[in-house]
């Protein structure tokens, strides 16, 4: 049943002249592609950096024995998971309206050591960076938090019995075990950060997406043009979940006794028969004892 | 012997400690001299571990005096005045002190060895290679010589606790807290880690040992302590508490215990 719905899929796919596939071919290598393909690599990893980092600083803000500082993090929270991500990237592409200059200084003593002309400075990488890192760090610091209140409270004794400073212990003990539970759900904020990177398009940001709308729009071949830039995501967020497979790997020494064993690492065991299972063979033949170990 | 001019390890006077309205400790009052061995006994809820725990200031007390080594446990006194020390220096304190857990504790993502070099190298900044010689010897000490790489989680219970007896003995202590190292072993494991324990005490390592292993506390304790109910009932060399307990409410304890 459900080989016939995906065979007639198929079919339609294949045999619909209207998706074009030709065009999707040509378009597929083109280099205003590659250039947006690379805009939207490069934002999407600037954006998950800034998000993992304002991430760790709210969740260890929001675990802080410290009302206030405790309070702070959770207001940034709310304040920036409460509204819509494109709200926020259309506010940061009109913040020259709200601030025509940008003025860096010490309050009161010197308030403008440094002044910028905010239409000049702030570039529509900045305002994306801002709106999507921003946004990405009240995320992150929810699933770092989850991660950190998932190691057990006896690390946290044991590193400050031996005289570790709180932030030693959160850096060197419970950080990288909370890794085992931030790891997974990061994996996911990636693959959907690269996909959100997408609304830039609004702010006019030459990303993988907008690309394609420019090509579309002198040519008209929209379908075609959309299914460029579908695959293109298609292979980014494999490669993506790829190596989120190994990180996790990486990061769950030492809580398995054994690690499980990786794809690839399968099928050479599958091609290469000389690992033959050991517990197949004495089943077989359990009264053949000196005769185990069989060809080289 | 030279009590006069060394201070008492520990120096305990009527310490306080309440969790919200529950009084855990009523004013424990409690002397422990350099090189001796103490064994905390009596039945569970007698704040026994809260009171070690206040002794490297796991724990804030409420009222009372503390003091290890002759100094304060987190507080600094300037004339008729407590201040309370700020975190670096409470943690500085607290590296003199080596304390081993009832569920032992060891740094999951690390292994043997980098739970024994990790403070050293971290809290007292150690060079790295001299932390993993000493690390390795410690190890070798305790009998897990050829477990320096293995990860907490390959190992027993008894062989986690010895390790975690080395990780707390790499900083040098000058004072070693037990806080029921035996209690989350199976039977045939606790010999091992009692033996280790047995071998420190002999070489004169000061040890404050909470436990209900009452073989170990008759042969190896200097003192033994009952506490129930937030004090301490009764203290006395193990002869006497153990075989001829004055009070009505040892007595009851050690006849349900032994």
């Amino acid at each position: 049943m459900v080989l016939l719905v995906v065979a007639s899929l198929v079919r339609s796919v294949v045999t619909n002249e209207r998706f074009e596939w030709d065009v999707v071919g040509d378009y597929l290598f083109n280099d205003r592609i590659l250039d947006g393909l690379v805009l939207t690599l490069q934002l999407t990893v600037a954006a998950m950096a800034a998000g993992v980092l304002i991430g760790v600083l709210l969740a260890v803000m929001r675990l802080s024995p410290n009302p206030l500082v405790s309070g702070a993090s959770g207001f940034y929270i709310w304040l920036f998971r409460g509204t819509p991500v494109l709200v926020q990237l259309l506010f940061w592409n009109f913040i020259a309206a709200l601030y025509p200059t940008i003025d860096l200084g010490i309050p009161f003593l010197a308030p403008d050591l440094i002044s910028l002309d905010a239409n000049t400075a702030i570039t529509p990488f900045i305002v994306a960076l801002l709106g999507l890192g921003l946004n990405e760090g009240a995320y992150m610091a929810e699933i770092v938090r989850a991660g950190v209140l998932s190691v057990p409270e006896g690390q946290g004794h044991a590193a400050q019995a031996l005289g570790m400073t709180r932030l030693q212990t959160m850096r060197r003990i419970v950080l990288p075990q909370a890794m085992r539970v931030i790891i997974p759900p990061t994996g996911n904020e990636t693959i959907s950060m690269l996909k959100t990177t997408s609304l830039v398009s609004v702010i006019a940001y030459a990303d993988l997406l907008y690309a394609a709308q420019l090509i579309y729009s002198e040519n008209y071949r929209t379908i075609p043009l959309l299914i460029v830039a579908s695959i293109w995501y298609l292979v980014m967020t494999t490669i993506l979940s790829i190596g989120q497979y190994y990180l996790e790997r990486r990061y769950g020494r030492g809580s398995a006794r054994e690690l499980p064993l990786t794809p690839w690492q399968r099928v050479k065991r599958v091609l290469v028969p000389q690992h033959a299972e050991p517990a197949t063979i004495p089943q077989r033949a359990p009264e053949s004892g000196a005769g185990g170990g069989g060809g080289a | 012997m030279s009590a006069t001019t060394r201070p008492p390890m520990v120096l305990a006077e009527s310490v306080h400690k309440r969790f919200g309205r529950l009084e855990v400790l009523q004013g424990v009052s409690l002397t422990v001299q350099p090189g001796e061995v103490t064994c905390i006994i009596g039945p569970s809820g007698s704040g026994k571990s809260t009171f070690l725990r206040c002794v490297n200031h796991l724990e804030q007390i409420d009222a009372g005096r503390l003091s290890v080594d002759g100094e304060l446990v987190g507080y600094r006194q300037q004339g008729d005045k407590l201040y309370e020390l700020r975190e670096g220096e409470v943690a500085r304190k607290r590296a003199d002190i080596g304390m081993v857990f009832q569920h032992f504790n060891l740094f999951g993502h690390m292994t043997a060895l980098q739970n024994v070099c990790e403070a050293p190298v971290q809290v007292k900044g150690v060079g790295r290679r001299q932390a993993r010689e000493h690390g390795a010897a410690l190890l070798e000490r305790v009998g897990l010589g050829d477990k320096l790489g293995a990860y907490p989680s390959q190992l027993s219970g008894g062989q986690q606790q010895r390790v975690a007896i080395a990780r707390a003995l790499a900083m040098r202590p000058k004072l070693m807290l037990f806080d029921e190292p035996t209690s989350a072993l199976d039977p045939e494991l606790v010999g091992d880690v009692l033996k280790v324990m047995r071998e420190l005490a002999e070489e004169g390592m000061t040890m404050l040992v909470v436990t209900h292993e009452m073989g170990f506390a008759r042969e190896v304790a200097d003192t033994v302590v009952f506490m129930d109910g937030g004090t301490i009932v009764e203290a006395g060399t193990p002869a006497q508490l153990l075989a001829n307990p004055r009070e009505p409410r040892t007595r009851d304890f050690l006849s349900k215990v032994l």
